[in-house]
């Protein structure tokens, strides 16, 4: 059983930096613009397929994942120029379908370009495993673990301490007053578009050594980056980071627990029991309804 | 009557389809799917489109009619029509316990326990491959018997399919135009105006929830005995989404444009089999693109623009029939 409890939480922990990588994009992108962007988990689809293939093109590894990332960031801020800026008045509906189309759309190009074949890349620095106990480690979990502790560190600076930061978040709390500021409210989405691509760029990169990627891995990332932003609390980007980290070592002790088939499904009927019974997530506050 | 009027052009559309192409692919064998997608369509669009709450999970209901029939009538030899009803009966248990926690929910919250309740029910469909048959599905599902008289021909369940949608659209014209249906919309615009004007909005939304439930299963087990062969692929997440594409593509608050979104979702599959691998591309393409440029829907976009034109002619030819 101990054995079993560790392993999983390492697991648990390296599956959920991801899922904290993701589901902070998704808080980045609900601050600025109310939108939940269903198309997040592709952004981790593109950044892992973009570095295959340009690794397989024979770039440097460095020089290939720099690419990757800057795909992946382009493709972030193409989704905001071209599919959330002209509906701008869109209701809540409206714009989960119209991400959802573009997760699906995005989806559909990976597949023309990449075909259905799984890849990975190789580990960051060699294969052999930490022994801990009974439990092993492997050097590409704690690239990921350590990655993402620094992504979200530098994230959280960013918002606390430049102005560029500081001005995104007066967009999210009154985009009328901060353009009345002279804050570019349009060019602020821009960039949060493509900082949170550029997160979900690095998850993908992080873990590809680890599981596979293939043109539709993006779905159920992107679902469960949304479940732990949930679970923190829609628009706390610390609160996603946490919730991102829960989850994963619940599904994995789930797993490990009872059964890997069901892992899945632990992690949605957690996500249910959070919402019925603390709707405002595990760290968000609860509100009331404007008439 | 004039309130029916697109009632009677539905009916005969469905039923001179068959007579004019008869024996054609898309008439006989696509249009007993479109006849289901729409059944399922219409239902949902009286939670989406009326009431104005999301689900990004009702293949999770037309999963479990169709699970519902193909086990019991496979496993444990039961009557196709017990077991259809059993399928509703299950439909409407489970809608009735989720339905109220998770209606309290709104927007973007909604949206998440939908899907995370479509996605527990398709995994509850793979897993236990002992009983569902996991991923390869359920095979030697029996076709449904009429007073003796077998549905085993293409025409045969073309009859059956769209009379149940056509009850199902009469089923939902009736419900819109009904005091219930002046409610749905009193929610719709707003909860708590609606709540302040005595309407008890809980027990409104779970209603038409378990309703849109039940018109998904209804399509369910038909589906499952229509084809013989059901596999949780056709109860995934997508489907989910499709169905939601279809309402919206029509355009919300439109039994019709739901009929339509589902038929022009059914058949763009067929007519694009030459560019199959760019089907996905073009779905999302549709997706995005209704929502950005015509966020009414197709359906809804047109009959405004069909009225607009019939109203500015009456009124150059007739300047008195202003009003």
């Amino acid at each position: 059983m101990g054995e079993v409890f560790l392993q999983s939480l390492i697991t648990g922990v390296t599956v959920g930096s991801a899922y904290a990588l993701v589901g902070l994009g998704f808080a980045i992108i609900f601050n600025a613009s109310d939108v939940v962007n269903f198309a997040q988990g592709e952004f981790v689809m593109i950044g892992a397929m973009s570095a295959v293939s340009l690794l397989a093109v024979g770039l440097p590894f460095v020089v290939a994942i720099g690419f990757a990332l800057l795909i992946t960031v382009a493709i972030g801020m193409m989704l905001e120029k071209f599919a959330i800026e002209p509906a701008k008045s869109a209701t809540v509906v409206s714009t989960i379908i119209i991400t959802i189309g573009a997760s699906i759309f995005l989806r559909g190009a990976a597949l023309l370009i990449w075909g259905k074949n799984f890849h990975s890349l190789p580990a960051f620095s060699g294969e052999i495993p930490i022994h801990l106990g009974s439990a092993t480690l492997t050097p590409q979990s704690l690239w990921v673990m350590g990655v993402t502790a620094l992504m979200v560190l530098l994230v959280r600076s960013f918002f606390k301490r430049t102005v560029t930061g500081k001005a995104i978040l007066a967009c999210s709390a009154n985009p009328m007053a901060a353009s009345l500021m002279g804050i570019p409210v349009r060019r602020m989405m821009l960039f949060s578009y493509g900082l949170s691509a550029f997160l979900g760029g690095v998850a993908g990169v992080l873990i590809a050594p680890i599981a596979f990627t293939s043109y539709d891995a993006g779905m159920m990332l992107g679902l469960k980056g949304f479940a732990a932003a949930i679970l923190g609390g829609l628009g706390n980007p610390m609160g996603a980071v946490a919730g991102g980290v829960v989850l994963g070592v619940l599904e994995s002790l789930g797993a490990g627990l009872i059964s890997s088939g069901y892992k899945d499904a632990i992690a949605f009927i957690i996500l249910l029991l959070v919402l019925f019974f603390k709707p405002q997530g595990l760290f968000g506050r609860a509100g009331s309804d404007r008439v | 009557m004039r309130r029916y009027g697109g009632f009677l052009v539905l009916v005969a559309l469905v039923v001179l389809a068959p007579i004019v192409f008869p024996g054609n692919y898309f008439v006989t064998v696509v249009g007993v799917t479109i006849a289901f997608n729409a059944l399922i369509a219409v239902g949902l669009n009286l939670l989406m489109g009326y009431t104005g709450q999301i689900s990004l999970g009702h293949a999770a209901f037309f999963g479990i009619g169709a699970y519902s029939s193909g086990l019991l009538t496979t496993l444990m030899g039961w009557n196709a029509w017990l077991a259809l009803l059993a399928g509703l009966l299950a439909a409407w248990l489970v809608a009735e316990m989720i339905a109220r926690p998770i209606l309290r929910l709104k927007g973007h919250y909604l949206a998440m326990a939908t899907l995370g309740f479509g996605i527990i029910i398709n995994i509850l469909m793979v897993q236990p491959t002992h009983i569902t048959g996991g991923p390869d599905g359920l095979a030697d599902i029996p076709t449904l018997t009429l007073f003796g008289w077998a549905i085993d021909s293409d025409i045969r369940w073309y009859g059956v399919a769209t009379g149940v949608m056509l009850l199902g659209v009469w089923l939902a014209l009736n419900l819109i135009n009904s005091r219930i249906g002046l409610a749905l919309r009193a929610v719709h615009g707003s909860e708590v105006g609606a709540q302040m004007m005595g309407v008890d909005i809980e027990r409104i939304k779970v209603r038409v929830f378990v309703v849109s439930a039940l018109f998904a299963a209804l399509a369910g087990s038909l589906f499952a005995h229509q084809q013989g062969f059901i596999s949780p692929d056709s109860f995934s997440f997508h489907f989910s989404i499709e169905l939601v594409v279809m309402v919206v593509l029509g355009g919300m608050a439109s039994t019709y444009g739901a009929v339509f979104g589902a038929a022009v979702l059914t058949l763009l599959p067929e007519t694009l089999v030459v560019f199959e691998e760019y089907e996905v591309l073009i779905l999302g393409a549709i997706m995005m693109g209704i929502m950005i440029f015509l966020p009414q829907g197709l359906w809804v976009s047109l009959s405004q623009k069909v009225k607009q034109i019939i109203a500015s002619n009456r009124s150059t030819t007739n300047p008195s029939a202003i009003s």
